[in-house]
C-alpha cells in the first residue's frame, strides 16, 4: 500500500434547478487500497470539518452488484477499469499528483437531483412495461419439469446479470438505453418461462424506453464498452429481432 | 408484556395446515377495500408486496434506495436452500428443519422453523416461474452445491449472485403489480416512526429523502421487512444503507426486541486494512465447498503461502471436525479462525487472516471447473486486494454479517404491536442463535411469497377496522415528534464546524466499541465496560456531532445521523442481552461457558428461552421478557461437527 495526493474537479449542483459548476478540491494521503468512494468518503470528511456541504453521491452495496453508485470519471462512465462499477474502482490504479475530473452519469432521462445524484426512475418504467413474466405467486410448476440446456441458461444469465446502474445510457451519444432493456429482453426470451408474453414484451419495453427521452441506438457500442458487468451489444440484436417479430406476427398468435 | 407464540394445535407437520384452515380469509371482492403499508422492497418485502397486491389487496410500498431492485438482498452471494431432494442424496422437510434447529443451537421455535421447511420447495418452483436462472447441470435440470451446516446438497445458486437474481425476480413480480396500479410505490423514503391509533399499528411517518418533506400514510396494517442491524458495527458486509430505525422505532412504540445480542460473525470476508475502510466485502461460504483454510503451524511465520511445505500447514478445521471439515458451520469456523490468530498464527500484515486455498482444488479438478464456480467472487477479491485467488490463497478473516436477533413475532409474523408484522432478517423468528448459509434468503422469500399473506387474512379478518386517517391526531403527534427530532439533531450546526465531530467519526466510535467487547467472544467484564462506555458516546454524539445543510433539502449526513442516533440506542440492549444470556450458544460465545475443546457450551436449564427486550421509556432501563421454548421433535444436543 502506498499514499498518494489527487487534485478533484467534481461537478457541483445544490439541485435539480440550480445551475451546477466544477469545484476543485484536493485530497492527500489517499490509501491506494482505499475504493474510489472511500476516497471520496475522505474528501466528504474533510469537507463537513470545513464546514462545507458534502458531495453527494448514491452508493449502496459497495460492491459492485447494487448498480446504485456511478459516475463519469475522466470521461469514462464509472472510471478507467474494464467490467468496474466505481465502488469497485481502487485507487491504486491512479497516481500521485493526479487530476480526477468527477461528474455525475448525463442524459435527457436522468435529471440531475444534486451533485452526482440523479434520477434512473425510467428505468423502473422500463421494466414495468414488461420485463416480467405473467405469474402470481402460488401454483407454478416443479422447478425441475422443464429442463433448460445449461448452454441456454448460461447465456440468460449472461443478460441476467445486468446491474441497472445506467452507465450504458451516461456514454451513449443518444442516451439510448437499448443495452438495458434489451437485457432484460434477452433473459426472458431465451428461457421457457418468458415465451408466453414474448411477442408483447419487446414492443411494450421499446416503446416505453422511446416515451422516456432515451435516444436511438446506432450502434456506437460505448455502452458495452463501459457496461460494469460486461453486457454484451449481441442482446440488442436480439431485442432487434423480438421486437420485429413482435410487428410482423402481430400480437396474438 | 404479552408473549403469546399463538403455535397451532397439532403435530408438528399438520400446523401450518391447521393454521390455514381455521385461519379467517378474505373475500377476494372484499381485498381491494384493505391498504397494507411494506416497508423495505427486499427479498421479504418486495416478495410481499408482489404477493399481496396480486391477491388484491391495496398496497403502499418503501424503500430507501432510488429503486426496489437495490435492496440489500441484492448482494446476497451463495445460494439459497430448499428441501426438494434433487440429489437424491437424503434430503427431506424434516432434515431441513433439523438441520436449521440445530445450526441454530437450539434457540429456535420448533413450530415456525418447520413451516419455513415446508414453504421452501415451493419458493424454488415459484422463482424458476418468473425466469430466474438458477444453474443447471449438463442435462438441463437445477444443480445444487453444498453449504456449512448439512451433509446435503440443498443449495440452488445462480453463479455467485443468487440474492441479484432473486431480488430481480421480486422486483420484477413487484413492477408488474406498479404497472397494475395495486402498488403505489414510494422510493427514497426513509419510514422514521410507526404511528399507532388505538392500540393497532395504522401507518408510518416517513421522510421524502429528495424534498426532506415530512409525510404521514395510513393503512389499515403496516409490515416492516426492513432488514437487519449489521452496521451497529460500522464495518459489516451489510449494504451502507442497512439500518436499524424502523426496529427501533417500533420497539420504542412498544414492538418487543428479541434476542438482539445473536450477530453472526461470517468466516469468510476480505480482512480490515486501513481505518479508511468503509465496509467488509464478503467471499460466499460456497467458496468453502472447495477452498482448504489453513494457517502455518509456525507462529509469526513469515514466507509466502506458497513457501510453505505441506507439514508445515495447519489444516485446523479439517484436523478438528473431519465429518464437515471446511464446512461447519459458520460460527464455528469463525471462531476457530480467531483462536489461530489469538495464538499468533494468523497471516497477513496485520496477522488477523488465515488462508482459504484453492490449489488442491486446482489440480483436482482443473483451473476452469474452479473459474467457471467462483470466478466472479475471485475477480471481486482480487479487485479489493489486488492478488488473484487463482495463483495464490485468499486470505480471510470473519466479520458481522447477519443478525439473527428482530423484532419478536408470534407464529401470524406479527410484532407485540397488534397490527404490525415483521419479517425477513428484520424479525428474529427462524434462525435462532446462529443462521446456516443458504437460509436467509429462504426465510425472506418463505415470509414474503408464501407466509405473510395468509397471516394479514386473518389479522383482517377477525378484527374490525375504524376509518383512521392522516388527520389524526397520532398521525400530527408522530410528525411533530420525526419533526423535533431532526431538528435537535441539526442542533450543533450553528456556529461553524470547529471543534466538532462527524457522523461517521462517532460512527465509527461506536463499532470498535461493539466489535472489541460485544463480537467473537464476550464476556462479563468487557459487557459492563461497554455498557459504561455507551452513554458517552450517545452524549458525545448529541454535544458535538455537526451536520452541514438542512432538514429541507437531500442530506446524507443527516440521513446517516438518525441512523447511528439509533444505533447508538440499540447498542444498549445488544449489550445488556449478551451480558443476561450468561451461557454460550450459536454465535453467542460467553468465554465464562465453554466446553474444554473451545465450543460453545449452552445452558438449557437456564436459557432455553427467547429474551424480549421491552422499552421503558428515555434513560429508564429496559425490561427482559421471557418466552420459553419447547422441545417436542427434536432433542436439544450439545453440538458437534466432529
Ligand atoms: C454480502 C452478503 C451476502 C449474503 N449471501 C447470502 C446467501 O448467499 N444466502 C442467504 O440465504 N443469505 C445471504 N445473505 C443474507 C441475506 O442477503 C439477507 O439476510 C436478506 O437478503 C435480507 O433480506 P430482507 O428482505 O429481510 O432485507 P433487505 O434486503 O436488507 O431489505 C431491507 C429493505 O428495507 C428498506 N429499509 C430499511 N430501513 C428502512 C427505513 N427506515 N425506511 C424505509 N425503508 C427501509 C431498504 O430500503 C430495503 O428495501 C447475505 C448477506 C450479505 C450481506
Ligand atoms: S454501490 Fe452498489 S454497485 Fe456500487
Amino acid at each position: 500500500m502506498s499514499e498518494i495526493n489527487l487534485t478533484l474537479k467534481i461537478w457541483r449542483q445544490p439541485n435539480a434547478e440550480a445551475e451546477g459548476k466544477v469545484e476543485t478540491y484536493s485530497v492527500e494521503n489517499i490509501s491506494t487500497d482505499s475504493s474510489f468512494l472511500e476516497m471520496l468518503d475522505v474528501l466528504n470528511e474533510k469537507l463537513t470539518h470545513e464546514g462545507v456541504d458534502p458531495v453527494a453521491f448514491d452508493h449502496d452495496c459497495r460492491e459492485g452488484i447494487c448498480g446504485m453508485c456511478g459516475a463519469v470519471v475522466n470521461g469514462v462512465a464509472h472510471g478507467p477499469e474494464k467490467e468496474t462499477t466505481l465502488c469497485q474502482l481502487h485507487m491504486r490504479h491512479f497516481k500521485n499528483g493526479d487530476t480526477i475530473v468527477i461528474e455525475p452519469f448525463r442524459s435527457r432521462a436522468f435529471p440531475i437531483y444534486k451533485d452526482l445524484m440523479i434520477d434512473r426512475s425510467a428505468f423502473d418504467r422500463i421494466i414495468q412495461a414488461g420485463g416480467y413474466t405473467n405469474v402470481n405467486t402460488g401454483g407454478t410448476p416443479d422447478a425441475n419439469s422443464v429442463r433448460i440446456s445449461s448452454q441456454q441458461l448460461e447465456l440468460a444469465m449472461d443478460a441476467a446479470a445486468c446491474i441497472g446502474c445506467g452507465a450504458c445510457v451516461a456514454s451513449c451519444p443518444n442516451g439510448s438505453a437499448m443495452l438495458f432493456t434489451s437485457a432484460k429482453v434477452s433473459q426472458l426470451a431465451l428461457l421457457p418461462q418468458g415465451q408466453v408474453e414474448r411477442k408483447e414484451r419487446a414492443q411494450a419495453m421499446v416503446q416505453c424506453m422511446d416515451g422516456e427521452g432515451f435516444g436511438h441506438c446506432t450502434n456506437t457500442k460505448e455502452c458495452e464498452a463501459v457496461c460494469p458487468k460486461g453486457i454484451s451489444i449481441s442482446n440488442i440484436a436480439r431485442l432487434n429481432r423480438e421486437f420485429l417479430k413482435g410487428i410482423f406476427t402481430g400480437r396474438d398468435d | 408484556m404479552e408473549l403469546k407464540s399463538n403455535v397451532p394445535e397439532g403435530p408438528l407437520e399438520k400446523k401450518w395446515d391447521n393454521y390455514r384452515f381455521s385461519s379467517k380469509l378474505v373475500n377476494p371482492a372484499n381485498r381491494r377495500k384493505f391498504s397494507i403499508i411494506i416497508v423495505g422492497t427486499g427479498l421479504a418485502g418486495g416478495a410481499a408486496a408482489a404477493t399481496l397486491a396480486e391477491q388484491g389487496y391495496q398496497v403502499k410500498s418503501f424503500c430507501i434506495q432510488d429503486t426496489p431492485r437495490r435492496a440489500h438482498s441484492i448482494a446476497a452471494q451463495g445460494g439459497i436452500n430448499a428441501a426438494k431432494n434433487y440429489q437424491n442424496d437424503g434430503d427431506s422437510i424434516f432434515r431441513l428443519f433439523y438441520d436449521t434447529i440445530k445450526g441454530g443451537d437450539f434457540r429456535s421455535r420448533e413450530a415456525n422453523v418447520y413451516r419455513l421447511a415446508q414453504v421452501s420447495n415451493e419458493i424454488i418452483d415459484q422463482c424458476v416461474a418468473q425466469g430466474v436462472p438458477f444453474a443447471r447441470e449438463y442435462g438441463g435440470t437445477l444443480a445444487n452445491r453444498s453449504f456449512g451446516g448439512a451433509q446435503v446438497s440443498r443449495t440452488f445458486y445462480a453463479r455467485g449472485q443468487t440474492g441479484q437474481q432473486l431480488l430481480l425476480g421480486a422486483y420484477s413480480a413487484l413492477s408488474r403489480q406498479i404497472k397494475a396500479g395495486r402498488v403505489t410505490m414510494y422510493t427514497r423514503r426513509e419510514m422514521m416512526d410507526v404511528v399507532v391509533v388505538d392500540g393497532r399499528a395504522r401507518g408510518i411517518t416517513v421522510r421524502n429523502i429528495i424534498t426532506g418533506e415530512i409525510e404521514s400514510h395510513a393503512a389499515d396494517l403496516v409490515i416492516l421487512g426492513t432488514g437487519g442491524y449489521g452496521n451497529v458495527y460500522f464495518l459489516s458486509t451489510n449494504a451502507m444503507a442497512s439500518n436499524v430505525t424502523a426496529a427501533v422505532r417500533a420497539y420504542k412504540k412498544g414492538a418487543g426486541f428479541a434476542n438482539p445480542c445473536y450477530v453472526q460473525i461470517h468466516p469468510t470476508c476480505i480482512p480490515v486494512h486501513g481505518d479508511f475502510q468503509s465496509k467488509l466485502t464478503l467471499m460466499s461460504e460456497s467458496l468453502r465447498n472447495d477452498g482448504r483454510v489453513w494457517v502455518p503451524k509456525k507462529k509469526g511465520e513469515t514466507r509466502k503461502a506458497a513457501d510453505i511445505p505441506e507439514n508445515e500447514r495447519d489444516y485446523y478445521l479439517e484436523n478438528k471436525y473431519p465429518s464437515f471439515g471446511n464446512l461447519v458451520p459458520r460460527d464455528v469456523a469463525s471462531r476457530n479462525a480467531k483462536e489461530k490468530c489469538d495464538e499468533g498464527q494468523g497471516v497477513g500484515p496485520t496477522g488477523l487472516a488465515v488462508y482459504l486455498d484453492f490449489a488442491e482444488a486446482i489440480q483436482r479438478d482443473g483451473a476452469d471447473v474452479i473459474f467457471r464456480k467462483y470466478g466472479n467472487l475471485f475477480q471481486m477479491y482480487q479487485k479489493i486486494v489486488n492478488v488473484d485467488p487463482m495463483k495464490e490463497p485468499m486470505m480471510i478473516y470473519p466479520a458481522v454479517h447477519y443478525t439473527m436477533g428482530g423484532l419478536w413475532v408470534d407464529y401470524n409474523l406479527m410484532t407485540t404491536i397488534p397490527g404490525l408484522f415483521a419479517i425477513g432478517e428484520c424479525n428474529f423468528s427462524d434462525h435462532g442463535a446462529n443462521r446456516l448459509g443458504a437460509s436467509a434468503l429462504m426465510q425472506g422469500l418463505a415470509d414474503g411469497y408464501f407466509v405473510i399473506a395468509a397471516c394479514v387474512a386473518n389479522y383482517l379478518g377477525t378484527n374490525k377496522f375504524a376509518k383512521v386517517d392522516e388527520t389524526n391526531e397520532a398521525f400530527l403527534s408522530s410528525r411533530r415528534e420525526v419533526e423535533d427530532r431532526l431538528q435537535k439533531l441539526l442542533k450543533n450546526s450553528t456556529g461553524g464546524s470547529a471543534g466538532k465531530c462527524t457522523v461517521d467519526e462517532i460512527h465509527k466510535e461506536l463499532g470498535k466499541l461493539m466489535w472489541d467487547y460485544c463480537g467473537m467472544a464476550r464476556n462479563k467484564e468487557g459487557l459492563e465496560h461497554a455498557l459504561k462506555e455507551l452513554p458517552g458516546i450517545r452524549q458525545k454524539f448529541w454535544d458535538k456531532v455537526y451536520i452541514p445543510g438542512s432538514t429541507k433539502d437531500i442530506n446524507q449526513s443527516l440521513e446517516r445521523a438518525g441512523r447511528v442516533a439509533d444505533f447508538i440506542d440499540f447498542a444498549e440492549i445488544v449489550v445488556r442481552d449478551a451480558l443476561a444470556r450468561g451461557e454460550s450458544c450459536g454465535c453467542h460465545l460467553r468465554e465464562e461457558s465453554q466446553t474444554e475443546e473451545n465450543e460453545a457450551l449452552r445452558d438449557d436449564a437456564n436459557y432455553s428461552h427467547v429474551a424480549v427486550w421491552e422499552y421503558t421509556g428515555e434513560g429508564s432501563e429496559p425490561k427482559l421478557n421471557i418466552e420459553p421454548l419447547t422441545f417436542e421433535n427434536v432433542t436439544p444436543s450439545q453440538r458437534s461437527y466432529k
